[in-house]
């Protein structure tokens, strides 16, 4: 989207990334507000790209589409209950993602402290965190800088992905992560200085 | 401002760390439902991409597309939209024909719901088999009115034969769409039920034959030269009849 600028190495600030397409979130908001199974389909075609990039970044590997599936069928049981107005005040896009943190804390990152509970429906879930074997593996499959990213401190990669991979801003960051922004920044300043001390480490051999 | 969050060379190539999911997920999220027709009238069909989930005929519904809608909501909480393709098989599965090669999402149900419909599911066409039969099939003996509880709320019917499934005093039982229904469907797949009617009028739940002793509708019981009723599995094997290892008749 905004690459070309980027591209030209000028230093963008936060205020001229576009936050979401808002009108574009408007016109979908309505449309479930009219019918929430015609309109939900839109919510879904819009947000499934971030979702599933920031599901399958933070470490959910080869289950991140069906995480980022279930995020989509948790908002849309939630919107079930909303009345128009409710929904028309979303923010869908830190919305969805408040829902798939919650749903990746609840479900996939607790699979080894309670297991089989929440994903009984989906099964053989292996747990993220990735090991240092799983580093060297993901490095083979995946491109050597996702599994680096995996790698990070959970914050850190939480924050880096939000910030870096998904392009939020600061302030959106740290509602979805219910941290304060001065936080938000250290985390992603220390999972860059980590993650660049890793990469010359490791790839640029 | 844009302080420690510069965008340099590596940050950006982070950006390129975000990719589209492997396939449009609106295919995971709703499920998909559409009519055709089965063998007791017009049939409501909804199914997920893991498989088919819920089937209404359409007069259980009064024939009415919002009454489908809300009752599949109230049991899956999904989007549903309207498509015109039926999964591969189904038309013929719903009639007897190839109906354990249509997958089914049965996500919604309890481990125990999913066993009970796993076994009835090895039903023969044709044959019939007693809630005691499934009960032990799934190692829960005594749960038989649990077993019928778990059929009554099948939520795909004719592609799970729970109408395969009679009491064990050979009646033909309840069935989800009504009794009526239920030995329609029978019929249509030529189970002989003046049959069974007779022997459960006469308190015959097991036929023996050649030293075997089987359910009434098991093939082999069917084509025996010379069949002989039995109340009980115990009185068959008093008489020297092992159990057949067919249709494996449970006391």
């Amino acid at each position: 989207m905004c690459n070309a600028g980027r591209s030209l190495g000028v230093h963008l600030s936060m205020d001229d990334l576009p936050e979401s397409d808002a009108e574009t979130d408007v016109a979908m908001l309505a449309a479930i507000a009219d019918d929430l199974d015609a309109g939900f389909a839109g919510m879904v075609r819009g947000y499934q790209r971030v979702v599933y990039s920031v599901a399958l970044r933070v470490g959910a590997g080869a289950d991140a589409d069906d995480l980022a599936a279930e995020c989509f069928l948790r908002a849309y049981r939630a919107l079930l209950g909303y009345d128009r107005s409710r929904i028309l005040a979303l923010r869908p896009r830190s919305w969805l993602l408040t829902i798939l943190l919650n749903t990746w804390r609840n479900t996939v990152r607790g699979a080894t402290r309670r297991p089989a509970v929440a994903m009984a429906e989906l099964p053989d879930r292996p747990a993220p965190g990735p090991t240092v074997e799983d580093v060297v593996a993901n490095t083979e499959t995946r491109g050597e800088l996702g599994a680096l990213v995996s790698a990070l401190p959970e914050n850190q990669r939480l924050a880096v992905v939000l910030r870096h991979v998904v392009e939020l801003p600061v302030a959106e960051i740290a509602a979805v992560m219910r941290i304060p922004e001065g936080t938000v920044k250290s985390h992603i300043s220390r999972g860059l200085a980590r993650l660049r001390e890793q990469y010359a480490k490791e790839v640029v051999r | 401002m844009t302080g420690d969050d510069s965008f340099d060379e590596f940050a950006l190539r982070l950006g390129g760390l975000a990719v589209a999911p492997p396939r449009d997920l609106t295919g995971a999220v709703y499920g998909d439902w559409t009519r055709l027709d089965g063998p007791v009238g017009e049939l409501l069909v909804a199914f997920t991409e893991v498989g088919v989930s819920y089937i209404r005929t359409a007069e259980s519904v009064g024939d009415d597309d919002d009454t489908f809608r809300e009752r599949f909501h109230a049991l899956f909480q999904r989007p549903l939209r309207r498509t015109s393709d039926a999964p591969a098989g189904l038309r013929q599965a719903v009639r007897g024909h190839g109906a354990a090669q249509v997958p089914v999402d049965l996500r919604v149900l309890t481990a125990f719901e999913r066993d009970v419909l796993t076994a009835t599911r090895a039903i023969p066409t044709g044959q019939t088999r007693p809630y005691a039969w499934v009960a032990r099939a799934i190692g829960r003996p005594k749960a038989v009115r649990a077993v019928g509880t778990a059929l009554g709320n099948n939520p795909v019917p004719l592609l799970i034969p729970c109408h395969r499934v009679t009491r064990s005093d050979g009646n033909l039982g309840q069935y989800v769409f009504g009794a009526d229904t239920k030995e329609r469907l029978l019929r249509a797949e030529e189970t002989n039920v003046d049959e069974l009617l007779d022997f459960a009028r006469s308190r015959i739940a097991y036929v023996g034959a050649d030293g075997v002793v089987c359910y009434p509708t098991c093939t082999r019981a069917r084509s025996a030269a010379d069949p002989r009723g039995f109340r009980t599995l115990a009185a068959a094997e008093a008489a020297g009849l092992r159990p057949c290892d067919l249709c494996t008749p449970a006391g």
